[in-house]
């Protein structure tokens, strides 16, 4: 008996862990939202064409940290482009335009990333064993993977520092403002330009972060950009424009995929964790369509 | 675009009369290389019948749906299923009763549509998507419990005949999708297209104007799915031969959504300049790959600009003209024919 | 101005009744225990200041508001819980403020979705061209042609509506929901930012429609000028409650209605 419940929590926390994963590339799309009430469907393609160039520049040979910073320029300048190229000439746009524009973006980014870097599936070494770290298993028996927990406490890092900004800074302020009226925003003297360099920016790291720890377990490779597909629930069920929702949201399919997978997969083959996120997510729709944290959507006649 | 008119004009009748001559007599007479019918027209043809599906569902009544391939997969399996166990079942029966079973699942997937619309509703048909594509790999039944994991598409054989040629199986796929498309033309043009529109244009005014969301929705979720599940049928039966749920992913109805929408949202013309324009333009990038550059430079890169030439143009059409190709179309005709007039 | 001699059609029984309506959004009162009726064939005019909560009224009449507290009955049955396509179906339609236009269709196409409730063909006939089909759109075509003569559109009628200019825009609106050939219509405001002249326009089409078929007519409107020209009752709204409820000379000198107006200071 106690060895079930042990089980059971083992398969938990791995699926918490495991949906901090996807709160992390969800945070991406959280930001975007919230400066610019946009849905940027390219985000998953981003940390693909983040973590690829990452390992690109560290094959030219440039060292770790530099490799990152480098990768973190170029993620700005392409959150830049989109936002100055893609999202500002659309503004006025219905929201499906401006959807199937950053589909578009999407498509972009695979390919030159692809272009660039190649189709090959690239390792990545975080010096993060993908193992369960022992001292845990022996004091309580159950197995957790060392690079789940990291995630868990980088995706938690990342998530109080950003809700902090937002909430706390007069930069998160201004960014609330911008993501309302930008038109007002800028009127009062908010600097549009730098709020956009911070938003892509901080868009641009947690893209780049995320990528990398999904590299690190799977490999780079192209399978990345389906991912993203699956931080679409995580924000259904937490929220488009909340950053504690990303979090939650991701523990909720995490956890619920895992538990899934384990308990009743087997019955049928397995492989119900490529459904069961978005199955889960239409039952939470057709209870609260604004998810767990996001703002109720009232339409005016 | 249209206008109240459901009798048809004179230059409908004259474009179907060529449009046939072309597709029955001048075509299969003069094109000799097989590989145009395998590679270019077969395809062609049935992608673009499962764009016509996507058109009623997203173009004409703005659902966004994104599950397309899903149904094509309904389709095609229930296709092959239908031929392996009743006996005699004619070919065309087949595929109409694989439509209907497509349509059937449509419906049940659609019903969020009544409560959720934009980007939620996207992600609530990624849910048939992948569910169906599930389904159809967990349960062996679907494929006849076959242990090496890949079934194959039986001959089509009509009244008895066999036609398992190249242009044989374009003629049979001409067949279909012509019928198939004055259907969908006469649907878009009518009472039912209208219906659509007013939803995707105005929901809450269209019902106050007695059209019921919950009927008109659901009836273009069948339609559209039984166009996709006849096209997915046609696509197993003629182009792809080897049965593989895989043949059938996310990345297929990506597809469908670029030729969907760069063809044109709510045209009918704009499923087949769409399906067209993504078919041929790889073919056109290989060619200057090969001949232009001499192979020098490497297939997956020219995979890659083909992505690269896709998002751009999503992006571009979006920007300047989200009426897509086929609006392009009319606008050339239109100065083409003042030209005329002067 | 019609005397009760004029009319064809004379006004007669209540047709609409409107009891002890309360609506509210989270926490913000619209509407609150609100009472009135309208009488069959006649011209009812509801004003106020904004934010009375006028539209809301009409959108729980049509059922796209469901009201927390009340009824509403029409020809004597009760309008809950149904959705704004049944509600059409027995027999009342609307337009709208904003405009509610389907922006990529022609107004001839917007005009013919208002004959959607009398189209018994099926997807199935439209699909097959069945004789069944043709005959119905062939019908519901020359309707629509004559509305569109009505209302003088027809050089129009084949512009995609969101080209048109508003005043047009407003009058595509109207025949729509005349093509429904509702026996009650509610106009929300249909000659918001016309000027005088197309005003007139709009009057005469109101008029005549209430005069010819009878239809009675439920319209918001700012303009005193046209409300007492052309309505038979007034009802006056504010801040969701009504304060006067009559024909028009009596609502205009009533002190809480001009009370209202003043208070609010908004000009018309």
């Amino acid at each position: 008996m106690g060895s079930e419940i042990l089980f059971f929590f083992e398969v938990l926390v791995g699926g918490l862990l495991a949906g901090t994963m996807y709160s992390l590339v969800a945070l991406g799309f959280v930001l975007i939202y919230k400066a610019s009430a946009t849905f940027n469907f390219a985000q998953g393609a981003m940390v693909f064409f983040a973590v690829l160039s990452f390992v690109g520049f560290m094959e030219l040979g440039l060292p770790f940290f530099f490799a990152f910073l480098v990768t973190i320029g170029l993620m700005v300048i392409v959150g830049l482009s989109t936002e100055r190229l893609v999202l500002r000439p659309l503004m006025n746009q219905s929201e499906d335009t401006l959807l199937m524009a950053t589909i578009g973006l999407g498509y972009v980014l695979e390919g030159l990333a692809q272009a660039a870097w190649g189709v090959e599936v690239r390792r990545l070494d975080l010096g993060i064993p993908d193992f369960p770290i022992m001292f845990i298993a022996d004091a309580i028996g159950i197995f957790i993977s060392a690079l789940d927990l990291t995630a868990g406490a980088v995706a938690a890092f990342m998530v109080i520092s950003l809700a902090i900004l937002f909430t706390q800074t007069k930069i998160g302020l201004g960014l609330r403002a911008v993501a309302d009226d930008p038109g007002a925003a800028s009127s009062i003297g908010i600097p549009l330009k730098h709020i956009m360099l911070l938003v892509w920016s901080a868009a641009g790291v947690v893209a780049l972060v995320a990528g990398c720890l999904w590299g690190a377990r799977a490999g780079v490779q192209f399978a990345l950009v389906d991912l993203a597909l699956k931080a679409l629930p995580v924000l259904i069920i937490g929220g488009f424009s909340s950053i504690p929702g990303a979090i939650v949201g991701g523990l909720i399919i995490g956890s619920t995929e895992k538990v899934l997978e384990v308990y009743i997969g087997p019955f049928f083959g397995g492989a119900i964790e490529g459904w069961a996120p978005y199955v889960l997510a239409v039952f939470f729709l057709l209870k609260r369509p604004e998810g767990l944290f996001g703002e109720k959507i009232i339409r005016r006649v | 675009m249209s206008t109240a008119i459901s009798t048809y004009s004179k230059s409908d009748y004259i474009n179907f009369v060529v449009l046939m001559v072309l597709g029955f007599l001048v075509i299969p007479m003069t094109v000799s290389s097989d590989y145009w019918f395998t590679s270019i027209l077969i395809p062609w043809l049935c992608l673009a019948l499962a764009t016509i599906g996507q058109q009623v569902i997203m173009g004409y009544t703005g659902q966004l749906a994104l599950g397309a391939a899903g149904f094509m997969a309904a389709g095609a399996f229930a296709c092959f299923n239908l031929i392996l166990r009743v006996d005699g079942l004619p070919f065309f029966g087949a595929l109409i009763i694989s439509g209907l079973i497509a349509a059937a699942i449509g419906i049940v997937f659609g019903l969020p549509s009544l409560r959720i619309r934009g980007i939620y509703l996207m992600v609530a048909t990624l849910a048939s998507q992948f569910f169906i594509i599930w389904v159809i790999d967990k349960f062996g039944w679907f494929k006849n419990y076959d242990s090496s994991g890949i079934i194959t598409a039986q001959d089509i054989v009509i009244f008895g005949r066999p036609y398992t040629s190249p242009v044989d199986m374009y003629l049979v796929i001409l067949v279909v999708v012509t019928i198939m498309t004055i259907l969908a033309i006469n649907m878009a043009r009518g009472s039912t297209g209208r219906n659509w529109m007013a939803v995707r244009d105005m929901d809450v005014a269209a019902e106050s104007m007695g059209v019921s969301l919950l009927k008109t929705k659901l009836q273009a979720f069948a339609i559209s799915s039984f166009f996709c599940g006849v096209a997915g049928a046609l696509f197993a039966f003629t182009y792809l031969k080897s049965l593989e749920p895989v043949a059938f992913d996310i990345k297929l109805s990506f597809k469908i959504l670029f030729m969907c929408i760069l063809g044109g949202l709510g045209t009918i013309n704009g499923a087949f300049i769409g399906a067209g324009f993504i078919l041929l333009f790889p073919v056109l990038l290989n060619y200057l790959g090969n001949n232009v550059f001499h192979g020098a430079i490497d297939a997956t890169i020219i995979s890659a600009m083909e992505q690269v030439v896709f998002g751009v143009l999503m992006i571009v059409f979006m920007i300047y003209e989200p009426l897509g190709m086929a609006k392009l179309w009319e606008n050339l005709k239109q100065r083409f024919f003042k030209k005329k007039d002067n | 101005m019609n005397t009760a001699q004029d009319r064809k059609f004379k006004i007669g029984d209540p047709i609409l009744e409107v009891n002890n309506i309360s609506l509210s959004f989270g926490g913000v009162n619209a509407i609150t225990d609100t009472s009135f009726n309208v009488l069959e064939h006649e011209v009812r005019a509801i004003i106020g200041p904004n934010g009375a909560g006028k539209s809301s009224m009409l959108n729980c009449i049509n059922g796209i508001y469901k009201p927390q507290q009340g009824s509403i009955a029409f020809k004597g049955n009760t309008l809950s819980k149904i959705t704004p396509n049944i509600i059409a179906q027995m027999g009342i339609s609307r337009t709208f403020q904003n405009l509610a236009l389907f922006k990529r269709m022609s107004a001839i196409d917007n005009i013919l979705v208002g004959r959607k409730l009398h189209s018994k063909a099926n997807f199935i006939d439209v699909a097959f061209q069945l004789p069944k089909a043709r005959k119905e759109e062939k019908q519901n075509l020359k309707k629509c042609e004559e509305i569109v003569e009505f209302l003088e559109i027809e050089k129009i009628k084949n512009t995609p509506v969101g080209k048109l200019p508003y005043g047009l825009q407003k009058r595509v609106e109207l025949g729509r929901a005349l093509a429904t050939e509702a026996s009650l219509l509610l106009l929300d405001e249909p000659m918001a930012g016309m000027n005088v002249e197309e005003k007139r326009e709009m009057c005469r089409f109101i008029l005549e429609v209430n005069e010819e078929f009878g239809t009675t007519m439920v319209l918001i409107e700012h303009d005193m000028g046209v409300v007492m020209d052309i309505s038979d009752r007034v009802v006056v709204l504010d801040y969701g409650k009504i304060i006067g409820d009559g024909p028009p000379e009596e609502v205009r000198t009533n002190q809480k209605v001009i009370d209202a107006y003043l208070g609010v200071s908004h000009g018309e």
